[in-house]
């Protein structure tokens, strides 16, 4: 068993990485310390930012790969995730069955023994009925140990006195921030995954789809694309907003004329075109050049960072646009005559004084776009020009869920697991980037 | 007549007001009589402007009232139902503001919005109501009536724009004009036309006003009684005559002197030219068009010259709009010169290249008007100062040398050493502006240009930052252009000054020659203008020196 990395996996790490070494340099500065003081100091803030948390943590937990070698020959790469949910991956019923159920969705022809054929409900396999009771006890049990382990924790670790009375703060609310929401939310999440986990290994929790596969583990495997391509897009877009956005703004003249051109030309065309078109072009390369990939995982693999790279160079204009003309009123400001009046270069007036005061607005950007893009994702595969359809999204379990709706019964469960994680994710961004908004939006200040 | 005009028009009685547990207005007590022209004096924060919100009943919802009423010919005004006190509101008491542009809408036309005001309170029918407006139009001055009836804001000059608001504040017939700083966004000419028209309407039509201003000289000028606040108190209230000749609580006694500026600059031995301005041209061409052709030019500076002496401070004098800023720009080599030359020390800044510039950067710094836009938000006041050293390459080179000689400068421009780790939002405008000038010292310059650096300030910070402004060139030798449109500083910190028109130098000299003798009509304009304080005090105060 060997660690393996897939580019998204490369990109993912680095974003992190980018993402802890920007946020100690914020908070180095206790003016944006302060703000970001003030943005978890709302409640609604605090939790969705643990929700995002969990999902980050399922998108990290599948961002780690390996390459196991199997007995019977074949090097699979299967992540952490998988490895977890072993018990689901690996086992497959035979088709539809409804959340929870101990028999198939529909009535199959048996022909027993004395060749009389019937038609029934099969059994799944791999469900063992009866464990309802026991399973949930264990499971909110579980749950419970960890929530209160990891909180005593995080206690422990803020208590700057006695714990006691660090804890009695807490629990009246009387913290700096909401802690007693945070870990509310924290708990409730731990203890409904906890239960949800430890009865999938009894049921399938979400039920199965068509294939008889787990429809909780394709949910939960779906958090990855989304999450990689609400974030990894701004990755590929932030340098080329700040870049352009920045240089026409301070340079202005022809260089704002052509960078002005190039973003006014890049939006007045239909964005899902150009993305059909991109993505359409970037099928026909990967077709033509087999021996880029040598699995089908690291196809969809690279298919996937294609589709981020397009989403990302299509939609750089709208924060490129905000960037100029937040720069062009800086660049008028006093301060920056000064810095030109010391002979400091043009490059580094722009590095020093003028992106650190566009900061506000990248942030308040890549907060507003991450939900946009989640649903985007959904959007496109939907329509064929999304993700790999091999891969695991909300988009194609949407996508699949078009047939199963029309079927009668109907088949509701692949539609529902879907869009709750999808809805509880963009819920939580949107909340959250309200508040980052309302917090460090100039214009809000009192 | 009956008894209600006998007394006063209104009455402010123990007025406090508090916002949470802090408390802005305390015990305010003022009445202001028919016909009279009440002064409202007090520095930025003192709560002058609280003051007017809530005779209008205007505070916003966070602040409330304490105690205390306004009566209004004996009426009290706190006890009126809203919307009552909203046919008051315009009706019989009108207010204009500081900032016209923001006071009008930008997309309707000034005739439109004035007739509305009229239309709403006097019930005329349209015809009628444009008539007035016109007439109003006439009484305030405004060239064209008919004309101007059907601009836009945007299309009307500063000046214009506030006769608009005074035409509009007066179309109801107000008792009561509340003018909250109504000059304070204009030039000198402007403005003591403004205060003419206001005095003379005031007298054609008999009503009050309420003039809330920072300027003691506008006071003396229009007031018949001031008042002086501190800290949302009243210190000192007394008809104008008595107030200038005998102010008694000692921070009236304070603003005054402040107000008065230093005695005048005593003559300086001569010195050997620094810098050499010689027939400056700064054009900028005006662009239309896809095509970006040039269709004119914007001769912002046009054909300027003068020199600075090493250690001497030239004041440049001048309105908005009359290049004195572009000119300074071009001096720090920051705009493309058309034409001309910049001798600095007898070289050419205008020939030299980029790199050959580098050096000259260093001896030619600059310091801001408005502290707020700066000092870079996201710098610490170490980082600022330090800047301008690592470009240039001045001063020690080790982080510990570079930071103790920080710390040296701060104290030099009377800040606390400590200041060096701390954000700019921390410090107040006075203190900014002086770590602005940490930030020119700092790289050793031999010629600061100041552009207008006390103009955002108080009159006691003002004060401050002029005094030391004099020491340092005492102490250090730094030549400073000093650009100003407040002819009041000129004699106390200029040896030499040039007045500036348009782009072009109308008259230069030494401060004695122009202050007291000018030759040129601009100049006796803009000296005619500018308000003063009466000639008793300016003689009374260095004669009984005034010390607090």
């Amino acid at each position: 068993m060997t660690l393996f990395f897939l580019w998204t996996d490369i990109l993912v790490w680095t974003l992190v990485a980018a993402a802890l070494l920007g946020g100690w340099m914020l908070l180095r500065s206790p003016v944006s310390r302060q703000k970001w003081v003030t943005i978890f100091r709302s409640k609604i803030a605090m939790a969705s930012v643990i929700v995002l948390f969990f999902y980050l943590v399922f998108a990290l937990l599948d961002s780690v790969h390996f390459k196991v070698d199997k007995p019977n020959g074949g090097t699979p790469i299967v992540s952490l995730l998988d490895m977890a949910m072993a018990h689901q991956k690996d086992f497959s019923e035979r088709t539809y069955s409804a959340p929870f159920a101990t028999h198939e969705y529909t009535k199959s022809i048996v022909v027993d023994a004395k060749g009389v054929s019937t038609q029934r409900y099969l059994p799944l396999k791999y469900v063992s009925s009866g464990q309802m009771l026991s399973g949930s006890i264990q499971g909110l049990l579980t749950g419970a140990l960890i929530a209160v382990f990891l909180i005593g924790i995080h206690l422990l670790w803020r208590a700057k006195g006695s714990v006691g009375a660090h804890f009695k703060a807490v629990m009246h609310g009387n913290t700096q921030l909401p802690w007693r929401t945070a870990y509310g939310v924290f708990a409730l999440m731990t203890l409904l995954l906890a239960w949800l986990y430890v009865m999938s290994f009894s049921y399938h929790v979400l039920g199965t789809d068509k294939v008889g596969g787990d429809v909780f583990y394709a949910a939960l495997k779906s958090i990855r694309t989304g999450v990689l391509i609400g974030t990894l897009t701004t990755l590929v877009t932030l340098p080329l907003a700040i870049f352009l956005g920045v240089s026409a703004g301070y340079f202005r003249g022809w260089v704002d004329d052509l960078i002005q051109y190039l973003y006014t030309t890049l939006s007045s065309i239909p964005g899902v075109l150009l993305i059909a078109a991109g993505v359409l072009m970037m099928q026909v390369m990967m077709d033509n050049h087999p021996e880029w990939f040598a699995s089908t995982i690291e196809r969809s693999d690279l298919r996937l960072l294609f589709l981020i790279v397009i989403l990302g160079v299509t939609s750089w204009t709208g924060l490129c646009r905000m960037l100029r003309a937040e720069t062009l009123r800086i660049a008028k400001m006093d301060f920056v005559t000064a810095a030109k009046a010391f002979g400091v270069s043009k490059w580094r007036i722009m590095a020093r004084h003028i992106v650190p005061n566009l900061t506000h607005i990248i942030l308040i950007s890549i907060v507003l776009d991450f939900s946009g893009l989640v649903l985007a994702e959904a959007v496109l595969s939907y329509v064929g020009v999304g993700v790999d359809p091999t891969m695991y999204s909300w988009g194609n379990m949407i996508n699949q869920a078009r047939l199963e709706m029309a079927r009668e019964p109907m088949v509701w469960w692949s539609l529902f697991a879907s869009f709750i994680f999808m809805f509880i994710l963009v819920l939580a961004a949107n909340l959250f980037s309200d508040r980052v908004q309302q917090v460090l939006d100039p214009r809000n200040a009192q | 007549m009956d008894i209600m005009n006998q007394g006063p028009l209104i009455n402010i009685e123990n007025l406090s007001v508090s916002v949470e547990e802090e408390r802005l207005l305390d015990n305010v007590s003022f009445d202001i009589a028919r016909g009279e022209t009440f002064a409202l004096v007090g520095e930025s924060g003192s709560g002058k402007s609280l003051t007017s919100l809530a005779i209008m009943r205007l505070l916003p919802e966070a602040i409330r009232v304490e105690s205390g009423d306004v009566k209004l010919r004996g009426k009290s005004l706190f006890a009126l139902p809203e919307y009552e006190m909203g046919h008051i509101r315009g009706s019989r008491i009108a207010m204009i503001f500081q900032e016209p542009m923001s006071a009008l809408n930008p997309v309707m036309t000034v005739g439109a919005q004035v007739e509305e005001v009229v239309r709403l309170h006097l019930k005329l029918s349209r015809a009628e109501a444009k008539a007035r407006v016109i007439s109003l139009f006439k009484e305030v001055s405004i060239p064209n009536p008919e004309v101007r009836y059907g601009w836009y804001p945007h299309q009307l000059s500063g000046g214009q724009k506030q006769r608009v608001m005074i035409a509009m504040a007066l179309a109801c017939e107000p008792d009561l004009l509340i003018a909250d700083e109504p000059t304070t966004a204009l030039d000198v000419t402007i403005q003591a036309q403004v205060l003419e028209l206001l005095e003379k309407i005031k007298k054609e039509r008999g009503f009050s006003i309420l003039f809330i201003t920072h300027d003691l000289s506008v006071v003396s000028q229009v007031a018949d009684r001031v008042a002086v606040m501190q800290k949302g108190r009243i210190v000192e209230t007394a008809d104008a005559e008595t107030f200038f000749k005998g102010p008694k609580h000692p921070y009236t006694r304070q603003l005054l002197k402040d107000a008065l500026g230093s005695p005048e600059r005593a003559p300086t031995p001569p010195a050997p030219s620094l810098l050499e301005v010689r027939n400056l041209k700064v054009h900028f061409p005006v662009k239309k068009g896809i095509l970006q052709r040039s269709s004119g030019v914007i001769k912002a500076v046009d054909g300027v010259s003068l020199s600075i002496d090493k250690g001497k401070t030239m004041a440049l004098v001048g309105e908005s709009g009359s290049g004195k800023s572009t000119l300074g720009q071009a001096i720090l080599s920051l705009v493309p010169v058309t034409e001309g030359e910049i001798l600095f020390d007898g070289v050419n800044l205008v020939s030299l290249s980029k790199a050959q510039l580098q050096p000259y950067r260093q001896k030619i710094q600059v310091i801001f008007q408005d502290p707020f836009a700066a000092l870079d938000p996201r710098m610490r006041v170490g980082e600022i100062i330090a800047e301008g050293m690592e470009s240039l390459g001045i001063g020690p080179k080790s982080k510990q040398a570079r930071r103790e000689a920080i710390m040296k400068l701060l104290q030099k421009v009377e800040l606390e050493a400590e200041a060096i780790d701390r954000y700019p939002h921390e410090f107040s405008g006075g203190q900014r502006q002086r770590i602005g000038i940490a930030r020119a010292l700092a790289v050793e310059p031999e010629l600061i240009i100041c552009d207008e650096p006390t103009s955002a300030l108080d009159v006691t910070v003002r004060a401050q930052v002029l005094a030391l402004l004099k020491r340092l060139q005492e102490e250090m030798g730094v030549a400073y252009l000093f650009i100003t449109h407040d002819l009041s500083i000129v004699p106390a910190i200029a040896d030499e000054v040039a007045v500036m028109q348009r782009g072009q130098i109308v008259e230069q000299g030494s401060v004695a020659e122009v202050m007291k003798k000018p030759k040129e009509a601009y100049t006796k304009t803009l000296l005619a203008a500018a308000p003063k304080l009466p000639e008793t005090i300016q003689k009374g105060f260095y004669d009984h020196s005034v010390r607090p």
